[in-house]
């Protein structure tokens, strides 16, 4: 579902490779975690599978399609196929809660009654029900997360990538988002999760990938949280 | 099929509502606009009615060749055949002595005396050939044919040129030529300055947005759903510009034949121009329309070009 071969992103000689030469084989209906410390390149490897950035060297395919071969007019195709869940939720600030959510099902025009019908549903499961018309600078940190997270399951995507999605919870909430995770990946979706939250880690029991100063130092199935 | 109707829809109004959200950059960009459609559909009316006038005059002048008793019908023809052949010759028209007659029996009709002096049998007016000349700026080539010998000897007197209307018909010409070239100048000026001002309105509008632009270009909107609104926005500057510019116009010829119960302003045949403009209303309604819409959406998909660019980095 992603490979990466040999991939090395570097935003400026100066620093150096922010990841580098890394190989990452994720199945299909796969959960996978991606730990790290603060600036080990966890975001960077998701904004290479978005086309957000593109890899100064090495091979991407993600659902089958090669990156080498992507054409600038075929990136917003790619990017409705997979739902991100960013590190600071990329709200549209001028739209309410529905509309936020709305909106991507807008770009794949979908027509007005299906957005009526889905995302209330989609906001109950993230528990924002009676926030729908609030805007994004009225909500806290962690509702904000949650309409982040409602937006890019509201698609069913095939794969979601989920930069950080329970930072700003509290644990309760953060085991909801978890949950949500863990129930639309039972439906098929391949999830690529990156998290600081050692306790999330070591309850999920999944495939955790460990990054260090860009490279892969470990990648095991049913890990516990170690850097 | 059925997404791309709901998409166009949602384009339309999302257009719509930033319009409405940008009201007060609106006002300024629709200002412009305004000025320059004014000045564009002005100068059509005020050349068209320049036209008229010149035409209404010009048509009123000819060349006129007077023939001696003694030409025959063989060598009248001839000559008719050669005029009709020289270069800026509109038309040629040829009145026999009894026509010429007649010609002048209803013109003095109301002079008894004058008729009366003459008589069918000894009618002193000559044959007489008009010509119409197509510019009559340009009638040097139809002069010095008349002038030439073999055809002078035809004539009983020398040819009339109307004289005395030619410089002021001149003048005319002259004057409208100046104003028509000042008109297309000013027309190119505004539209070149108002689409300089509506790029600028949706650059600054795309730059404000410019965040919003990029969340969206995350998510997988396409740059025609990003764009669509921007070019809906500026379009409908266009089309309210050319309503109001046709509103202003209309306000201007009413004014001026109503309350200042003129017929010309200047030079300006006031009435024709009225005439002219009442009966290419709805014309001119549409060629405004599409004019402003067109400045509108090609200077907004201009501006929007640069932030739409996929960021090309390795
Ligand atoms: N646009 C950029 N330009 C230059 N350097 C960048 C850019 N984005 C990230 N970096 C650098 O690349 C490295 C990896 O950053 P990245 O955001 O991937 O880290 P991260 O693992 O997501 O960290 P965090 O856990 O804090 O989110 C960092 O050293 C960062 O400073
Ligand atoms: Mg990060």
């Amino acid at each position: 579902m992603i490979l990466l071969d040999r991939v090395t992103k570097t935003y400026s000689k100066a620093l150096g490779p922010a990841l580098n030469r890394i190989s990452i084989h994720v199945e299909p209906k796969e959960f996978v975690i991606v730990v790290g410390q603060s600036g080990a390149g966890k975001t960077t490897l998701l904004r290479l599978l978005t086309r957000e950035e593109r890899p100064t060297s090495g091979k991407i395919i993600v659902g089958g399609i090669d990156y080498d071969k992507l054409r600038d007019k075929e990136i917003p195709m790619l990017r409705r196929k997979i739902g991100v869940v960013f590190q600071d939720f990329k709200l549209l600030p001028n739209r309410n809660v529905f509309e936020n959510v709305a909106f991507a099902l807008e770009l794949v025009g979908a027509s007005s009654r299906e957005i009526k019908n889905t995302v209330p549903r989609v906001l109950e499961i993230v528990n924002l029900k009676g926030k729908e018309k609030n805007m994004p600078l009225e909500l806290s940190g962690g509702e904000r997360q949650r309409v982040a997270i409602a937006r890019a399951i509201v698609r069913q995507p095939k794969i979601l990538i989920a930069d950080e999605p329970t930072g700003n919870l509290d644990p309760k909430h953060a085991w909801d988002v978890i949950k949500v995770l863990e129930k639309i990946n039972r439906y098929g979706t391949t999830v690529l999760l990156t998290t600081h939250n050692v306790e999330i880690v070591n309850k999920l029991k999944r495939r955790v990938i460990t990054l260090k100063a860009g490279r892969v130092i470990s990648d095991r199935a049913n890990a516990n949280y170690h850097l | 099929m059925k997404h791309k109707i709901i998409t166009f829809f949602r384009i339309l109004h999302n257009g719509t509502v930033n319009f409405l959200r940008n009201i007060s950059i609106a006002v300024a960009a629709i200002a412009v606009m305004v000025v320059t459609l004014t000045i564009v559909l002005l100068s059509i009316v005020v050349n068209a009615t320049f036209g008229n006038t010149i035409n209404q005059i010009t048509s009123k002048i000819d060349i006129s060749v007077y023939l001696k008793n003694n030409v025959s019908t063989s060598q009248t023809k001839t000559l008719i055949n050669q005029l009709q052949h020289l270069n800026n010759v509109q038309s040629v028209q040829y009145l026999n002595k009894e026509q010429v007659l007649r010609q002048y029996e209803t013109q003095n009709a109301s002079n008894h005396q004058l008729a009366l002096a003459i008589s069918e049998s000894s009618n002193p007016l000559p044959a007489t050939i008009h010509i119409k000349p197509l510019d009559l700026n340009k009638i040097s080539n139809i002069k010095s044919f008349l002038d030439t010998p073999s055809v002078a000897t035809l004539q009983s007197n020398p040819p009339s040129y109307s004289g005395s209307l030619q410089t002021a018909i001149n003048n005319i010409a002259h004057a409208t030529d100046v104003l028509r070239k000042l008109g297309i100048i000013s027309i190119i000026v505004f539209a070149f300055i108002s689409a300089l001002i509506i790029f600028n309105t949706m650059q600054m509008a795309i730059f404000n947005r410019r965040d919003e632009i990029q969340i969206m270009r995350l998510l997988g909107a396409s740059t025609n759903y990003i764009r669509g609104p921007f070019i809906v926005e500026s379009s409908i500057y266009g089309a309210l510009s050319a309503i109001l510019s046709v509103i202003i116009i209309n306000s201007i010829f009413v004014t001026a034949s109503s309350t200042l119960q003129a017929t010309t302003l200047g030079l300006l045949d006031i009435n024709y121009a009225t005439s002219y403009f009442d009966s290419h209303f709805w014309l001119f309604m549409v060629l405004q329309v599409i004019i402003g819409v067109a400045i509108g959406s090609i200077s907004a998909g201009i501006a929007t070009r640069r932030y739409l660019k996929f960021k090309v980095q390795n």
